[in-house]
């Protein structure tokens, strides 16, 4: 009697354990610290909590390049995670490695889930969609450039806080002021290539590489030496030298400058928006960025920036429909609205924008919408849908090494650009016969 | 001179050699020869394809002047930091040497920085002289020197020799201070008997014969300088500004680990293999006849 007692118990454990175990694991390699870290860890706990079937691993494996040399390690060790997250410039070299992803559209088709590709803002699925209009990749964080402002730092230099800074000749005069009134530090920015280059020729609806911004063929040539990107770095150079315009360095280390309240204005993404009303003492407000009134078809729309989900080739369809139903908790309106409220991200959906707006976000937060109006004031156009280039961070590596040259006066725009497409191109036709 | 000690036989010398015989395999020859492979085709990231290019990695770099001007930039770096780290070394032993009282707590004061990893003492640099809140560059603002590595090309390679060298000078004196220890008290005594003060007699007996440990702390710090310092470089200027601090080495890991173009970076690892060989052969043929063991 006994020992069928024994049995028993010993049945229902391993019943138990099984049961367990049918819990299937999902990895998810990410590249977020801090507070947006913190954020995504609550996600995927929510999401685990939210349903039984499956379980959310995040895994953080250092910065953008970190995880993305980490995820191609582990695919080329076999162990490859189900959801990689990739920087948007790293979306070229996903694309192009077609026998190690699983895009988006096929995982979700495949899980028979029910997902409406269409129910994302075009300017932020168009960076991940294949030219035939399939979505590759699962936007996750998007952000854009906006325009930073310390009022209290343009009060002190007797400049009205509410002054009009919609185009950079305004902006000029604007500086000017502020290095006369003695501010040390009058603009400031973070990512150069990417707001200064990338979303400066969108903006103005211009080439930045050739062939739709390489989004029609690997063929693609850098077109970032024409006479508007000139032109304005030129200018940039300009302040440099007056001193109007303060370089910190190839990231985003002026948001330090920013948020001490050192400086007075500061070009930065949408997302600063986490940090500096986390850590600014003074009266910040945004504006949408500035462009240059004398050229034409100016404003069109800015791109975006941050990063996207892979999912990688190499696992069991039942592992697919667990991706697929996360990728689907992760777009919905909810937690998409709760997402962008809170770190200043893009919402990726029409219906996450409204429920905030209908939350009165908005509202309460004066000039947090301003990301989401310049994105889609415009259709985009051929320039402004974004970049595929391959090999894009070290092009923009190429691009940070010549505007430096520009700062410390030893090229003009002109030279620095030319000198920034030769060698970028290079670039270009090296990843064109890797992956041609 | 020269000694020579015979072995019969072949199995006592083979037996005796296999361990460092498997160890060079494993982890030189291997991964060297796997550099040479790769160093012939064009890769795609992933590893699913890659294609035959014979030489073409190899006549890609050498046709791109900014790589040719790594070469340059490399030796600067290289040479500054062997002079500052073993000059530095060097004192600090002859000083610590001359101790009566007390050189146990230098010496191992002295010591400590090697403890500290290459990458780490990069930051600790780095916020030393960060040009918003570090310490000596708010000094040199208040006496009107404006400090800003983040343009300024010297600054940036005065920077990274400096963080560099710092944690090697550790290295470089225990070697140059049990040099000096080893030279017979006699002989430098003898010196001293006859009249010789003390900067002849560094100069014509203590520096001859600790001759042995500076060949050997040249050939070390150099290798040192090309593949080690990665870590300062990357914590402090990412090979900026411009490319003022691009060396040889981060230029493989920017071609390697940025731009995923392995082709193009395990064709940079085998130069970089030959120039340390031909730079370790010159020193073994010409410099070391100057050495007096």
């Amino acid at each position: 009697m006994k020992i069928k007692t024994f049995l028993g118990a010993m049945a229902s454990a391993l019943a138990l354990s099984t049961g367990a175990n049918a819990q299937t694991e999902i990895q998810w390699w990410h590249a977020f610290t801090g507070a947006n870290g913190d954020r995504l860890a609550a996600q995927a706990e929510l999401f685990n909590q939210s349903q039984g079937d499956y379980t959310v691993v995040a895994s953080h494996k250092g910065n953008y390049s970190e995880t993305l040399n980490a995820g191609i390690a582990a695919f080329r060790a076999g162990e490859q995670p189900h959801i990689l997250m990739v920087f948007e410039v790293g979306t070229a070299t996903m694309m192009a490695a077609k026998g190690a992803i699983k895009p988006v559209y096929e995982v979700m088709n495949g899980a028979g889930i029910d997902w409406d590709p269409n129910a994302y803002i075009g300017a932020v699925k168009g960076y991940y969609t294949s030219p035939e209009g399939d979505m590759l990749s699962m936007p996750y964080n998007s952000s854009t450039p906006v325009l930073w402002v310390n009022r209290d730092k343009l009060r002190e230099a007797g400049i009205d806080p509410d002054v009009d800074l919609s185009t950079w000749e305004k902006v000029d005069g604007v500086l000017t002021q502020l290095k006369d009134g003695g501010v040390k530090c009058p603009l400031v920015t973070a990512w150069q290539s990417w707001i200064h280059l990338e979303n400066l020729s969108a903006y103005h609806n211009v080439p930045f590489a050739t062939k739709e911004n390489g989004f029609a063929g690997l063929d693609t040539e850098l077109a970032l030496n024409g006479p508007v990107q000139v032109a304005h770095i030129a200018k940039m150079g300009e302040w440099a030298k007056d001193g109007k315009f303060i370089y910190t360095g190839r990231r985003n280390e002026g948001g330090a400058n920013f948020r001490a309240g050192e400086c007075a204005l500061f070009t930065e993404s949408s997302a600063g928006y986490g940090g500096i009303k986390a850590e600014a003492t003074f009266d910040f407000g945004i504006r949408p960025l500035p462009y240059w009134d004398s050229v034409e078809g100016a404003p069109q729309n800015t791109i975006i920036g941050g990063a996207s989900l892979w999912v990688l080739a190499g696992h069991t369809d039942e592992e697919y429909k667990g991706v697929a139903a996360f990728l689907k908790f992760l777009s919905s309106p909810e937690v998409q609205a709760k997402w962008h409220q809170d770190s200043g991200y893009l919402p990726i959906t029409g219906a996450a924008s409204d429920l905030t707006r209908e939350q009165g976000f908005y509202d309460a937060n004066p000039g947090t919408d301003i990301s989401v109006i310049q994105m889609t004031a415009n259709e985009p156009t051929g320039n402004s849908k974004g970049l595929r280039l391959g090999s894009f961070d070290q092009i923009r590596g190429i691009i940070d090494e010549e505007l430096e040259a520009v700062w410390a006066g030893d090229k003009t725009a002109q030279e620095a650009l030319d000198s920034a497409k030769t060698r970028g191109d290079a670039l270009l036709r090296r990843f064109e016969q890797a992956n041609g | 001179m020269e000694k020579r000690v015979t072995f019969k036989g072949w199995i006592l010398p083979l037996i005796l050699l296999l361990p460092q015989v498997i160890v060079s395999a494993v982890f030189f020859f291997y991964p060297a020869g796997q550099a040479i492979y790769q160093s012939l085709y064009i890769p795609d990231p992933f590893g699913l394809s890659m294609q035959w290019v014979g030489l073409g990695n190899f006549e890609y770099l050498l046709g791109d002047p900014y790589y040719r001007a790594s070469f340059a930039t490399t030796a600067v770096f290289s040479g500054l930091v062997t002079v500052v780290s073993m000059g530095m070394a060097l004192y600090l032993a002859v000083l610590a040497d001359r101790l009566i009282k007390g050189s146990g707590t230098y010496r191992t004061l002295l010591i400590w920085p090697y403890a500290v990893a290459p990458a780490v003492a990069g930051v600790l640099w780095l916020f030393m002289f960060n040009t918003r809140v570090g310490v000596v560059s708010w000094y040199l603002g208040v006496l009107g020197y404006d400090w800003n590595h983040v343009l300024n090309e010297t600054e940036a390679m005065g920077l990274v020799v400096v963080a560099s060298s710092w944690g090697r000078i550790s290295y470089n004196f225990l070697f140059f201070l049990a040099g000096l220890q080893a030279i017979p008290k006699s002989v430098i005594e003898a010196a001293a008997i006859d009249g010789a003060r003390f900067w002849t007699r560094f100069r014509t007996i203590v520096f001859p014969l600790l001759s042995p440990t500076t060949f050997f702390l040249l050939v070390v710090n150099i290798v040192y300088a090309f593949f080690e310092t990665f870590g300062v470089i990357h914590t402090i200027t990412s090979g900026g500004p411009q490319q003022a601090t691009t060396i040889l080495v981060y230029k493989v890991f920017s071609d390697g680990f940025v731009g995923q173009d392995l082709g193009s970076s395990a064709a940079q690892s085998v130069i970089l293999l030959v120039v340390v060989g031909i730079l370790t052969v010159v020193q073994f043929k010409f410099i070391e006849r100057r050495v007096h063991y």
